[in-house]
């Protein structure tokens, strides 16, 4: 019996080498290859600023970051929906006239849809959810979505939290994000 | 008034039992928070060359000057942005970000051999970096069409975070005007990367985006 098991390790151990001298002759960086064979787990997973922040309560929120966004709808729209509802109990549409089933439809599925042929903005007075770009006052238009009703007229001391801009100049050239402080 | 009144009662409530609370997704979990696994922001935007998309994930949040020069990226951790080009909102291609001794390696935009939440580093590398250190001017690659940086930069984010947590626990009514930014002065460990858009496969002219932070099994 031990015998057969040390012919088994011997056979794993020879394939082992194998794959590895195999993946080495593949590419000439080497260094590359510490990577090989190696498997990674998600435990955050992100596209929209501050949806789990803001509408995931407790173990909700581990569970949410480790979610596909395929099921994300499924697990996580009615709870959105009673969230959005405690944050404003007189929530009846928003300024893009979504429900509170529709809107939270939306946000359960945390992807970001990102135009290729057009502008890409959070939102920019016109466009709506096209990308992101770093200037984007991203909160100010979540608060006016989840507070400020169908004309985004109400709750007005809640649908902006008055700071408009970043605190240093982005770059227009890659990497485009500001010198670290 | 009274709804108002109503209103931040009910969201006090909520709060409290939520605990501290960031934003955008800075430190958003129990599980990640201050772990190179914490995905604070993503971005999506037309490169300064209008035939490119440019990407930026950032981590680790919250970032004090002096804490700076010693975040790093973990050589256990792989960044990897997800693109979802027909609409199902399950990956159909993947850029992997991955770190040896200070050296970002990129992979994709490729297939992935398996879709979810378990990954292994696809194909051969598109491009790699050295991490930029903290101080010193931004270190980019530029091959194969695709522009990839890694390193400390500030944080974009802006919001009056503290304002907002005092509404939700009811000792504040509204923000202030003007409100006062949360994140000025902090950085963060962030992932530029920039490649044509004609690689993301788009139908009807668009795309969805994600980022994910896995860690080594």
């Amino acid at each position: 019996m031990k015998k057969y098991t040390n012919i088994y390790l011997s056979a794993a151990l020879l394939t082992m080498v194998v794959v590895f001298f195999s993946a080495c002759s593949k590419n000439s960086d080497t260094t590359v290859n510490v990577f090989a064979g190696v498997t990674y787990q998600t435990e955050d997973q992100m596209a929209r600023p501050a949806i789990n922040t803001v509408f995931n309560l407790g173990a909700d929120k581990d569970a949410y970051n480790a979610a596909l966004p395929s099921v994300m709808g499924a697990g996580f729209q009615s709870k959105f929906q009673a969230r959005l509802l405690a944050l404003n109990p007189g929530y009846t549409t928003n300024a893009l006239g979504l429900s509170a089933s529709a809107f939270t439809g939306v946000l359960a599925t945390d992807v970001l849809t990102v135009s290729t042929t057009g502008t890409t903005t959070f939102f920019d007075g016109t466009n709506v959810l096209t990308g992101r770009a770093l200037g984007d006052d991203v909160i100010d238009t979540e608060l006016l979505l989840i507070f400020g009703g169908p004309a985004g007229t109400l709750n007005a001391g809640l649908t902006s939290d008055k700071v408009s801009t970043n605190d240093k100049a982005f770059l227009s050239t890659f990497p485009y994000l500001a010198s670290p402080w | 008034m009274k709804t108002k009144k109503l209103l931040l009662a009910i969201l006090g409530v909520g709060m409290i039992t939520a605990g501290i609370v960031f934003a955008a997704d800075h430190a958003d979990t129990p599980a990640t928070t201050g772990k190179t696994t914490d995905i604070t922001d993503v971005y999506a935007f037309q490169g300064q060359n209008t035939s490119n998309m440019a990407f930026v994930i950032n981590t680790q949040g919250l970032l004090t000057p002096s804490a700076t020069g010693a975040a790093s990226f973990d050589n256990n951790t792989m960044i990897e942005l997800n693109i979802d080009n027909n609409a199902d909102n399950v990956e159909d291609l993947v850029v992997q970000c991955v770190f040896n001794n200070g050296t970002m390696y990129v992979y994709g935009p490729i297939k992935p051999s398996s879709t979810g939440s378990k990954s292994i580093v696809e194909g051969t590398a598109t491009t790699s970096v050295a991490v930029t250190p903290y101080g010193q001017n931004p270190i980019i690659a530029s091959q194969n069409n695709f522009m990839a940086f890694a390193g400390p930069r500030d944080d974009p984010f802006f919001f009056d975070l503290d304002q907002y947590k005092k509404i939700i626990a009811g000792t504040a009514t509204s923000f202030n005007n003007p409100g006062n930014d949360t994140f000025k002065g902090t950085n963060v460990m962030s992932i530029v990367l920039e490649f044509p858009k004609s690689l993301l496969g788009a139908t009807n002219g668009k795309v969805n985006v994600w980022a994910e932070a896995k860690r080594k099994i």
